[in-house]
């Protein structure tokens, strides 16, 4: 089944038709979610209008969740069945989680000052996501440490999959040790806590990250795609002008 | 077997071994990640005087007393063991009788003298008319009666 989507002329035409989709389905919930969240939506009963920090700091933490998880799974796939679309998936899935955990890091840490009265504490929950943080810096700088583009996709590939216990340990992290940020509000025993009313936005917030997420990431495997062919084409090149030399001559630019 | 097969199965091993590890290294530390000991933590265990702890619970209704030059003393419960609780310094917005606290600092001849309080937010999130009609209604779980209508009324504004 992977095997249909492991080739990239299939897959660049698959990519090509869902990616408009992806990106109007992003702008269209992206707007309603943010009308509803930071204009339609009521004030908190405690938190008064700091809880609109949320619209953007929960979908934020699920996506750094989410992201590191599909990370792992491409990794798995790659180490395991060799395919190398599940290499590039990896690789352009790194910068985008990086980005969705920075922002979570940085919108709680701007929530916390108000509400708890501190921007940090080494509580469970906030010390586990700032190591998931660190391991997609370190995915990212191990991936691009080799200059053999392969040596660097295998060792940063187990660090994700090592990295990968970290992932349960932030989802439970609240459950299992007492921490000063709260438990989860949408999945719980017997129904979120949370008014509809603002649950309404933020699940819209988190259905325009996802499609956010699957439209920076087609934009980034295609990249990715793409810059495979050139260094092949480079290489096909050099090799061409070391055995017969100026007869040869390279298309200008092509190369590039 | 097939190579891959050999490859999965020394992956899903290794993840297997790497999880049991680090449950029994988080179990083993459990005492370090904790971020507050509860009142009853703290009776049990005969914490020593002076030993820097943070100290988490409810702040008792009716305890919170001003005492002057910015001091103030409350009751930290966890409805089966309370701890007096002195602190001088501001307080965070959230802080309320009947709401989850974490005061970090040390006892002090049974009393424990606070250099930071932090406010504890729980996980319900509502808009304060709800508050409101949950309370007439008399079906209100959640912190301080007037409190909280205080606090609804002054995020109407």
């Amino acid at each position: 089944m992977f095997h249909r989507f492991a080739n990239p002329a299939r897959f660049l035409r698959l990519a090509a038709a869902v990616q408009p989709w992806a990106a109007g389905a992003t702008v269209v919930l992206l707007a309603t979610g943010l009308v509803l969240g930071l204009v339609a939506s009521p004030a908190d009963y405690q938190q008064g209008e700091t809880v609109r920090i949320m619209y953007v700091h929960v979908p934020s933490a699920w996506m750094a969740i989410f992201c590191y998880s599909a990370l792992a799974g491409a990794c798995a796939v790659a180490l395991i069945w060799k395919h190398p679309l599940a290499g590039l998936a990896a690789r352009a899935t790194a910068p985008i989680g990086a980005a969705f955990t920075f922002l979570a890091l940085v919108t709680g840490s701007l929530w916390g000052k108000p509400m708890w009265g501190t921007w940090w504490v080494w509580d469970a929950r906030l010390t586990s996501v700032l190591v998931l943080f660190f391991l997609y810096l370190g995915y990212m700088a191990l991936d691009n440490a080799f200059d053999d583009p392969g040596r660097g996709a295998k060792a940063s590939s187990i660090l994700a999959l090592v990295g990968f216990v970290n992932v349960p340990i932030i989802k439970f992290s609240v459950d299992w040790w007492n921490t000063l940020h709260q438990p989860s509000s949408v999945v719980k025993m017997g129904g979120p806590a949370i008014h509809p009313s603002m649950l309404t936005p933020l699940l819209l917030m988190g259905l325009a990250f996802t499609t956010y997420y699957v439209w920076v990431l087609l934009i980034r495997i295609r990249r990715e795609i793409i810059a495979t062919k050139i260094r092949a084409l480079q290489m096909r090149q050099a090799a061409g002008q070391g055995a017969a030399a100026p007869a040869a001559a390279p298309a200008p630019g092509e190369a590039r | 077997m097939k190579r891959k097969h050999k490859r999965l199965t020394f992956v899903v091993i290794a993840l297997g071994l790497l999880g049991v590890a680090a449950g029994l290294v988080l179990s083993a530390f459990e005492e370090n990640i904790v971020f507050f000991y509860s009142p009853t933590d703290i009776a049990e265990n005969n914490v020593a005087e002076g030993r820097r702890i943070r100290l988490g619970g409810l702040v008792e209704e009716g305890s919170v007393k001003k005492a002057g030059g910015a001091v103030v003393n409350f009751r930290v419960t966890d409805l089966t063991t309370v701890i007096a609780v002195t602190y001088k310094g501001l307080l965070p917005d959230l802080f309320s009788e009947g709401q989850g606290v974490v005061a970090e600092g040390a006892l002090q001849g049974g009393v424990f003298r606070a250099d930071e309080v932090l406010a504890k937010h729980d996980e319900t999130y509502m808009p304060p008319e709800v508050a409101e009609a949950l309370k007439k209604s008399g079906k209100w779980k959640g912190p301080g009666e007037s409190q909280g209508e205080n606090r609804g009324k002054d995020n109407n504004k």
